[in-house]
């Protein structure tokens, strides 16, 4: 039993690493401020769900179907908004996305009213279980090499070029824009596929598993990690499931509300600490590599 | 044509709970450049201090809101002096300063909603003095809102003069100006950031108790929406503009109140952000902001 659910766990742990490996993309390597990136996990899953229920006899063909509908759906959607957004800078461009996030959870709040199947504010329900830990672990193993390969590519460079000095970049013949663009709309893809993992992994969809909240959460993992390093953000989404997880079992029953003060108080200590995160922006094992 | 007014009327009440919160993030922001995440649990916070006042220690209502804005001040000040400062010293980057921001949020909500502290369930709001209604051609004007109005009209008069008449005005408008050259100008920045903090908190403690009278019903987790809504008034203005989040708020309040009213209560969150999006995409800087030059 106490097996099940660290598999479950693990699992759960395994989509959000790949979410986090996404906003790494967008935020840490290409320095984009991104707050919103819950939710484009968010339709990713629900697009995902709502296929697969709809088409529930084809079993594994539609899942796989779905999962592939969904990243190209949300590589689109995210490219098409971040046309006008990315003219936004820093702190305004991470209002903006705050923005987009909330009103995909209103729209998901009232999505019963188009689409029945997808329940609104009572959570979408019945959706078939078809991800299992060897394709989560697939999955994951697979984000990463294209992750690695991406940011030793000259994509890559160009967008660490980017976030250390933009005007720099720019007469360097980057097209400094366009880059960002692709950046924004990769990253979010990545967590469209997360998104499209989760739904399947628990069955169950609410909005409220992809509000302003889990944005965050991604965020504070990506800074707790090490921008710009995917070793970092790898290491710090299995530490963070596993520690908000592992204080419901370590915490007596007496003490266990306490679970949600401990860590924020840990992530402020992290932060006066370690202000560069646990890796930096170092990488370890073949993740790094030798110019 | 009469609902319409009194719609009008009611997002003025709600447009002044959130001018006196966007006013400390725009402050904050402006002297520091740090997103404030944890200041809508000030404002949270104000509402509770306001609520134990008026219950357990039977407090009249002004008194109330004085207890709650001075309690609210010296928490803020502990928190800047124990989370932010340390971290300014050591020339940390701005992200650092927004997880911490982050971090005294969720201990705020979460620890407050253990048991011993509020505790985790909805309280019904008292309301310290008589509820008169007034009938004044065809609409119902409330005590409440005239209240609302008017401290919110004191408050913001008192924080007029202080920044524009006072030399800690002075220093804070220096501050934010330039850090650096303040330093230089004998300006004890320290000091000045903390009391910005204070008067954020201030205001923020005052808006709890305001909202808890209008709205009667708190928890902990009340001031995350209002405390986001408010700083999209703040982002709306132009941040760092002080005019900017009053006239912010009242937009936003209204917007809210006319979407509840005429459109569905459950989009009202929606078309406050996507007019936001829209304004950034026109104006980044605000409505009210000073357009920054290129830096290079």
């Amino acid at each position: 039993m106490i097996n099940l659910y660290i598999l479950q766990i693990f699992s759960y742990a395994c989509c959000i690493t790949i979410s986090a490996l996404g906003l790494n993309l967008i935020y840490g390597y290409t320095g984009l401020f991104s707050l919103g990136h819950a939710s484009f996990m968010g339709i990713g899953a629900y697009l995902s769900a709502l296929l697969t229920k709809s088409f529930s006899h084809y079993g594994y063909l539609i899942y796989i179907g779905a999962i592939i509908f969904s990243i190209i759906f949300t590589f689109l959607i995210s490219y098409l908004i971040a046309i006008p957004i990315l003219k936004l800078k820093s702190d305004y461009l991470g209002i903006a996305t705050l923005g987009f996030g909330i009103i995909v959870k209103v729209l998901l709040d009232n999505s019963d009213k188009v689409f029945s199947q997808m329940g609104g504010p009572r959570g979408m329900l019945g959706i078939p279980n078809f991800t299992n830990l060897p394709i989560v672990l697939f999955s994951l193993i697979m984000v990463i090499l294209f992750m690695r390969n991406l940011i030793y590519s000259k994509l890559g460079r160009n967008l660490i070029a980017i976030r250390e000095d933009e005007n720099a970049a720019y007469a360097m013949g980057i097209n400094v824009y366009k880059q960002r663009l692709l950046a924004f709309a990769l990253g979010c893809s990545f967590a469209g596929f997360s998104g499209a993992l989760y739904a399947h992994l628990y069955c169950f969809l609410h909005p409220s598993n992809f509000d302003f909240f889990r944005s965050i959460d991604l965020m504070l993992i990506i800074v707790l990690g090490g921008l710009g390093s995917m070793s970092g953000t790898i290491i710090a989404s299995f530490l963070w499931v596993f520690i908000l997880e592992g204080l419901r079992v370590i915490l007596p029953q007496a003490i266990l509300d306490w679970r949600l003060v401990i860590y924020p108080l840990l992530l402020i200590l992290l932060m006066l600490l370690r202000p560069q995160g646990i890796f930096g922006n170092k990488e370890i094992l073949w993740l790094k590599k030798e110019y | 044509m009469e609902y319409f007014f009194q719609q009008l009327l009611n997002g003025f009440q709600l447009g002044s709970v959130y001018a006196l919160i966007s006013l400390g993030y725009t402050m904050i922001y402006g002297i520091i450049r740090l997103i404030n995440f944890a200041h809508g649990d000030i404002f949270m916070l104000g509402a509770y201090f306001g609520f134990y006042a008026i219950t357990r220690l039977k407090f009249n209502f002004f008194s109330a809101i004085i207890f709650s804005m001075v309690l609210c001040m010296i928490i803020n000040v502990i928190i800047e002096k124990i989370a932010y400062a340390p971290l300014r010293k050591k020339n940390v980057p701005r992200i650092n300063l927004l997880i911490t921001a982050i971090g005294v949020s969720f201990f705020l909500e979460n620890f407050t909603s253990l048991k011993i502290i509020f505790g985790p369930d909805y309280q019904p709001y008292p309301r310290p003095f008589k509820i008169i209604t007034f009938d004044f051609l065809g609409l119902t004007i409330s005590s409440i809102q005239i209240i609302v109005f008017l401290i919110t009209l004191v408050l913001l008069l008192i924080l007029d003069y202080l920044i524009k008449r006072t030399k800690i005005g002075l220093a804070m408008r220096a501050v934010s100006y330039d850090k650096d050259t303040a330093f230089l100008m004998g300006i004890n920045v320290d000091r000045i950031i903390s009391l910005t903090f204070a008067l954020g908190a201030a205001l923020a403690g005052a808006a709890g108790v305001l909202y808890g009278i209008c709205y009667p019903q708190i928890y902990p987790y009340m001031g995350v929406m209002p405390g986001l809504k408010a700083f999209v008034a703040a982002v709306l203005g132009g941040i760092g503009v002080i005019s900017g989040a009053v006239l912010g708020s009242y937009i936003i309040g209204m917007v809210e109140v006319f979407t509840a009213a005429f459109v569905s209560s459950t989009f009202r969150d929606a078309i406050a952000f996507a007019i936001l999006i829209i304004v950034l995409l026109t104006r980044p800087q605000g409505l009210f902001g000073k357009e920054e030059g290129i830096k290079l």
